[in-house]
C-alpha cells in the first residue's frame, strides 16, 4: 500500500468502454437518468449522439460543478436518498454504473430505480472473479485486485456481490433480466455469455439491463 | 393611540423619545456619540434626484391583496440587442435592496455595476450575445411604482401602499417584458429575493421561461428570516423621524432606523468566517480610550453600511419589500406541495447555493431541487463552496460564474440560439 493513497472515491470512474456498452443499450430519444454520473461522459454522449434527455446525479460536488459548467444537467445527490423524489416512470432508463456495491441499501435503490424508470441498467464489479476467490482462499485476507483496489477499512464498496448473487436478487425481487454480460476491467465483453457460472468465475465486471416483470 | 398597519400584520405604536433620556435609561445608547440615531439626522434634500428610464401602464395592476394600483410604472434598464426573433432576452431579478442598474455605474451612488462579474460584455450573462433586462421591483424606490409615489389624492402612499407580494413583482415585470415585444424569456436569473422572483416566474408563467437560475434563495421565507426582517422594520418604526411613514413632507427621513435595519440585515449576509477574516477583533483606532470610545472595525464597517444605505433607499420601500419576502411561500400557493408549482414544466433549472450561506442555506435550495425532481423537471443543482456567506452570489466566486456560463451555453444549444 502506498504512503499517500488516493482520496477515497465513491466509485471508480475509469469506464469509457463500459459506458460505451451502456450507451449502445439505450434507444435514441429516451429519457435517461445516470446515477453517479461522474464527469458526465455518458449523459454527454447520450444527449449529443442519441438525442436523449439525459440527466445525472453525482455525489462529488467538484464533479457536479465541472459537469454543470459544461452545460450538462447534473444534480448534487446520491442514490440512497435522492431517487425517492422522482415520480413513477419519469425515465425510460436509469443507469447505475459501478455504484451499486457502494450504496447503503442496494435492494432499496434497485426498487427505486425500477419505480422511476421502465428499465434499469446496472453494472458492478464481480466479487466472484477467480482472482478474488483465490486470494481469499490463499492468503485468508480480504482480496485486493485491480478492481477491488482499496483495503477493507477504506473501501467505499460496502456491498460487494457476485454475478450469481445478483441473479438471485433479481429473481427474489421479480425483475426480468433483459440483457446481461460479463466484461473485463477495460470494459470489453467477455465470452461467457451463455454460461453464467463461468461468467461468475471469469468476469471482472457485470452489466445488466433489468425491467419490471 | 395610533396603530400602524402593514398588510396582514399589526405593529405596535412606535416609541416616542419625548425627553433627553436619563442615564439609567438603556436608551442612552441611542444618544451616544457612536449612535447612528444621533449622527444620522438627515434631511431629504441630501437625496439625489435622478430620472430613471421607465414605462407606465395606465391600466394599472391588480395585486394579490385584491387592490388595484391605478397605474403601474416599471423602471428598467436594458443592455445588448434583442434579436429578430426576440429569443435572446434574459431577465435579471434584483434582490431586496438592489435595483435595475445591474451592469452600469449607479446614477445615485456613483458605484460600479452591482453584478459586474455576472452581467456585461464577455461575462456569463454576455450582453454581446443576450438582450439583458433588469427592472426595479414593484414597491422599490428607483423609479418603479412604490410607497414613495404620490397618489391621486396628492399624498404620498407611505405605509398605505398596498401590501405587495413576490408574484405582484413578477406580474409587473411581465408587463414590461411584453411591452418590449418578448413572448418568451431565454432565461430568468436572480439571487436571494431575485431568486424568489425567478421561482415565481417559472411557476406563474412557465411558457415564458426557457431557463431559470434561482441562486441563494428559498421557496419559502423561513421564520428566522422573517424574524430578522422584523427587527429591521421595528428599528425603522422606532425612529422619531419615521412619522408614521409620512416623512416625505417633513424634510427629514428615518435615517437612523433604516441604517440600523440595514446593519442587522448586513450581518445576515455575511458568514462568521468572513467577518473574522475581514475584521477579527481589530479596533478602528490604535489609541486606548474610555468604554465605547474605541470602535471595533466591524462596528465601523456596519455603521458605514448603514449610513450609505439610507442615502439611496426609501424606508417605506424597505418595509414593503421585506414584507413581500416574508409573505413568499410558493408551496402554499400550490396546495402546500412545491412540486405542483412546477407541474409539467419544460423550463430548465439551475439551482445554486453557497456552503456558508446561513440566511438561505443549501438545505432550502435542496428543497427546491427535490420539488423539481418530483415534477420531473430538468434540474441542475450545485452548492458552491464558499466562506463568504449569503453575499457570495455577488462576489468573486469563480465557480458560480463558470456554472452560470456553462448552464446558459447548454441551454442556448437546446433553444437553438447557437
Amino acid at each position: 500500500m502506498s504512503e499517500n493513497p488516493e482520496p477515497v472515491r465513491y466509485v471508480a470512474k475509469n469506464m469509457r468502454l463500459d459506458l460505451r456498452l451502456i450507451a449502445e443499450m439505450i434507444a435514441p430519444g429516451s429519457r435517461v437518468l445516470d446515477i453517479g454520473c461522474g464527469d458526465g461522459q455518458l449523459i454527454d454522449e447520450l444527449s449529443r449522439q442519441r438525442d436523449c434527455d439525459a440527466r445525472g446525479i453525482e455525489i462529488d460536488m467538484a464533479e457536479v460543478t465541472r459537469t454543470v459548467a459544461r452545460g450538462l444537467p447534473v444534480m448534487h445527490g446520491d442514490a440512497d436518498s435522492d431517487l425517492s423524489h422522482y415520480p413513477d416512470r419519469a425515465f425510460d432508463y436509469v443507469v447505475l454504473s459501478r455504484t451499486l456495491q457502494a450504496v447503503e441499501q442496494p435492494r432499496a435503490v434497485l426498487r427505486q430505480m425500477l419505480r422511476i424508470s421502465e428499465r434499469a441498467i446496472v453494472s458492478f464489479p464481480n466479487f466472484g472473479h477467480w482472482k478474488v476467490r483465490l486470494q481469499l482462499l490463499w492468503s485468508g485476507r480480504m482480496p485486493m485486485t485491480e478492481v477491488w483496489a482499496r483495503p477493507w477499512h477504506e473501501t467505499p464498496n460496502i456491498h460487494p456481490c457476485t454475478i450469481r448473487d445478483f441473479f438471485m436478487l433479481c429473481a427474489e425481487e421479480g425483475y426480468a433480466v433483459e440483457r446481461w454480460m460479463a466484461i473485463d476491467e477495460a470494459g470489453r465483453k467477455s465470452p461467457w455469455r451463455r454460461f453464467s457460472g463461468l461468467a461468475n468465475l471469469f468476469g471482472e465486471q457485470a452489466l445488466f439491463m433489468l425491467r419490471r416483470a | 393611540m395610533r396603530t400602524l398597519t402593514m398588510g396582514l400584520s399589526q405593529y405596535p405604536n412606535r416609541p416616542h423619545v419625548q425627553s433627553e433620556p436619563h442615564s439609567a435609561d438603556p436608551r442612552w445608547l441611542l444618544r451616544h456619540p457612536a449612535s447612528l440615531y444621533a449622527s444620522l439626522t438627515m434631511d431629504t434634500s441630501q437625496l439625489p434626484d435622478v430620472t430613471h428610464q421607465k414605462v407606465t401602464f395606465a391600466d394599472g395592476l391588480t395585486l394579490d391583496c385584491g387592490m388595484t394600483l391605478p397605474q403601474l410604472t416599471v423602471a428598467y434598464r436594458s443592455y445588448g440587442t434583442l434579436n429578430a426573433q426576440a429569443s435572446n432576452a434574459i431577465l435579471i431579478c434584483h434582490a431586496l435592496t438592489g435595483d435595475q442598474y445591474v451592469a452600469e455605474t449607479h446614477p445615485v451612488t456613483g458605484k460600479g455595476p452591482w453584478w459586474d462579474m455576472m452581467v456585461g460584455p464577455g461575462r456569463p450573462v454576455d450582453t454581446d450575445v443576450y438582450f439583458v433586462i433588469c427592472a426595479n421591483v414593484l414597491g422599490g424606490c428607483m423609479g418603479s411604482t412604490g410607497p414613495s409615489d404620490i397618489r391621486e389624492d396628492g399624498r404620498h402612499w407611505g405605509m398605505e401602499f398596498p401590501p405587495i407580494t413576490i408574484r405582484d413583482m413578477v406580474r409587473a415585470q411581465k408587463r414590461l417584458v411584453e411591452h418590449l415585444g418578448i413572448t418568451r424569456l431565454f432565461a430568468v436569473i436572480g439571487g436571494s429575493m431575485g431568486g424568489m422572483q425567478v421561482l415565481e416566474w417559472a411557476a406563474t408563467y412557465p411558457a415564458m421561461v426557457f431557463a431559470a437560475v434561482p441562486i441563494a434563495t428559498a421557496a419559502t421565507h423561513s421564520a428566522q428570516n422573517i424574524a430578522f426582517n422584523e427587527v429591521g422594520r421595528q428599528a425603522v418604526f422606532a425612529d422619531p423621524d419615521f412619522a408614521g411613514g409620512q416623512y416625505y413632507t417633513t424634510g427629514r427621513i428615518p435615517a437612523g432606523g433604516l441604517a440600523v435595519a440595514r446593519m442587522v440585515a448586513h450581518i445576515t449576509y455575511l458568514s462568521e468566517q468572513a467577518l473574522s477574516r475581514k475584521f477579527g477583533r481589530k479596533l478602528q483606532t490604535g489609541r486606548a480610550s474610555a468604554l465605547f470610545g474605541d470602535m471595533f472595525q466591524v462596528e465601523s464597517y456596519l455603521q458605514h453600511q448603514g449610513s450609505t444605505f439610507v442615502r439611496r433607499f426609501d424606508a417605506n420601500s424597505y418595509l414593503s419589500i421585506t414584507r413581500a419576502m416574508d409573505y413568499f411561500d410558493l408551496a402554499a400557493e400550490h396546495d402546500n406541495d412545491l412540486s405542483r408549482a412546477f407541474a409539467g414544466t419544460r423550463t430548465r433549472f439551475c439551482v445554486i447555493s453557497f456552503s456558508s450561506d446561513w440566511l438561505f442555506p443549501t438545505a432550502e435550495s435542496r428543497v427546491i431541487a427535490r420539488a423539481l425532481n418530483r415534477a420531473a423537471a430538468n434540474v441542475s443543482f450545485v452548492e458552491v463552496t464558499s466562506d463568504k456567506g449569503h453575499d457570495a452570489f455577488l462576489l468573486d466566486e469563480p465557480d458560480l460564474y463558470r456554472i452560470v456560463s456553462g448552464f446558459l451555453a447548454g441551454c442556448a444549444q437546446h433553444a437553438g440560439l447557437t
